[in-house]
């Protein structure tokens, strides 16, 4: 199974240009990413696919939607990852551990 | 057909008048009876409409944001604390241009503790992006409830608006009114047909965040829209006018202006004492006039001006006081006045709070010495009306 082609897919994000090209207040399609926000971490989940058992329990929890399944059981969006912890937090079997940027 | 109501009351017809989906109600004192008759109008039947007893006013302004992401037509009410309580959802609603309409009754703000009427709860969300209109009697808060749903859904303004009776003199003064036909109200007003809304068809993302690179032009989209509102307010009360027989000149009425040399700018229900004593004083020969400021948002700058501009002096009566500088009525007064080459001089009055009656006496007195000043007699610029203690 190709589970790339299941995610949903992403509105190219046009920078508007002329006020009319911005939304009536906050409301715009579905799908659409402005910015990455990889930015934000200051701890990234690194997870073991040695001991992951994939129960998906992580994928489940992630407040950001950005695990995905991947063949290699479960996968991180990290360029959303904004490195809360909430996924190794619920891990049951304690494959996610949490990194300090720039030190994995 | 005549009905002898509440203001309370009044805006309970108008609410069911309008056909709002979701009414999400909060009970606080001088708003209840608002409430109760409408979940009585549930309950009977002749409301078609879900009552939601929520645990706040927090929560009872994020049901009413709930109602309109669905693109269906919300009602709230409140007062006091609980408009203040409603706050940080107000300026979620007019971000998102919800088009809610809410009846705020002017009530004071505590400590001192007072369930008693003065208009510092409304005018200290005045920068919450919401339209805030002030009604001087039952009529003109039912007719101010059909049209308010009327000035908000419309697409070039969609923004929230408020309508603020003043807490007890009018919420629970029981005046005749005419209450408007269904059929004739459904033709004025048709079903909401919001864009602002979830829709399972075209899936919408709703009250995103932006980054600095994005933000403002929201907010100049928002500001663009109140400003919108002026022309649409003129509009919408002239085709009410038309169909209902009752027009309340947009967003400032004038009485009795057109010689005066000078007037007397007043917000509420204090405007219908006020023009007993401008007729009492046109019958001794003094050219005074009266200005009702209906709408302090969007505020009426250009019609204020031209309205002023042949006066010499100016006095604004408020019911409230922003500590520190002055009343926050008059300072908006004079920011529009500033701008004209020969302005009045202009004069603010402060009184009314925590429910102190406002009399015809103290009226003319205040006018008494508008008349003084222009004649030359000196009089302190922002002055308390009716103080009972010696300062």
């Amino acid at each position: 199974m190709n589970y790339k082609e299941n995610r949903p897919k992403i509105i190219e994000f046009k920078n508007p240009e002329h006020i009319d090209d911005f939304p009536v207040g906050t409301t715009v399609p579905s799908g659409q990413l402005v910015k990455k926000n990889s930015g934000w971490r200051t701890f990234k989940p690194v997870i073991n696919k040695d001991v992951c058992v994939n129960c998906l329990n992580c994928y489940i929890f992630c407040p950001d939607g950005v695990i995905y399944k991947s063949e290699n059981k479960v996968d991180v969006d990290y360029d959303f990852c904004k490195g809360c912890g909430v996924c190794a937090n619920e891990c049951r079997v304690n494959a996610i551990t949490m990194v300090k940027e720039g030190e994995e | 057909m005549k009905k002898f109501v509440s203001g309370d009351e009044a805006v309970a017809m108008g609410v069911r008048l309008a056909r709002p989906h979701v009414i999400s109600a909060y009970p606080i004192t001088p708003q209840t009876i608002v409430v109760e008759r409408l979940s009585e109008m549930v309950e009977d039947k002749s409301l078609k409409a879900e009552f939601l007893h929520v645990e706040s006013e927090h929560s009872a302004m994020a049901a009413a944001m709930g109602v309109s992401s669905v693109g269906a037509r919300a009602f709230t009410a409140t007062s006091s604390q609980g408009l203040l309580y409603m706050s940080e959802v107000m300026h979620y609603v007019s971000g998102a241009r919800f088009p809610i309409v809410m009846m705020n009754a002017n009530r004071s703000i505590a400590v001192p503790w007072s369930i008693y009427g003065d208009q510092r709860d409304s005018l200290s969300q005045l920068d919450s992006g919401w339209i805030q209109v002030y009604v001087e009697d039952a009529q003109e808060a039912l007719d101010m409830i059909i049209q308010a749903y009327k000035i908000a859904e419309n697409k070039d303004v969609l923004t929230p608006m408020m309508v603020n009776l003043d807490g007890f003199v009018l919420t629970h003064t029981y005046e005749l009114i005419n209450l408007p036909n269904q059929e004739k109200v459904d033709e004025f007003l048709p079903p909401i047909d919001s864009i602002v809304k979830m829709d399972i068809n075209d899936p919408k993302s709703l009250c995103f965040s932006t980054s600095p690179e994005h933000n403002m032009e929201f907010k100049y989209k928002q500001h663009v829209a109140m400003l919108n509102a002026k022309k649409v307010i003129e509009e919408v009360d002239k085709e009410y006018g038309d169909m209902f027989g009752r027009y309340y000149d947009g967003l400032i009425e004038e009485y009795k202006t057109t010689d005066a040399e000078v007037l007397l700018l007043t917000v509420g229900s204090i405007t219908g004492t006020a023009r007993v004593v401008i007729d009492k004083l046109r019958k001794n020969g003094q050219k005074v006039g009266l200005i009702k400021l209906r709408y302090l948002r969007p505020f009426p700058e250009e019609e204020l001006q031209k309205i002023s501009s042949k006066a010499k002096v100016l006095g604004v009566l408020e019911k409230d006081v922003s500590f520190g500088y002055e009343g926050t009525v008059f300072t908006n007064v004079s920011s529009a006045l500033s701008k004209l080459e020969n302005q009045p001089q202009i004069y603010n009055f402060l009184g009314g709070m925590g429910g102190r009656d406002i009399s015809k006496e103290d009226i003319e007195d205040i006018i008494l010495k508008l008349i003084d000043a222009h004649n030359g007699k000196k009089i302190d610029r922002v002055q308390f009306v009716n103080l009972k203690a010696r300062v």
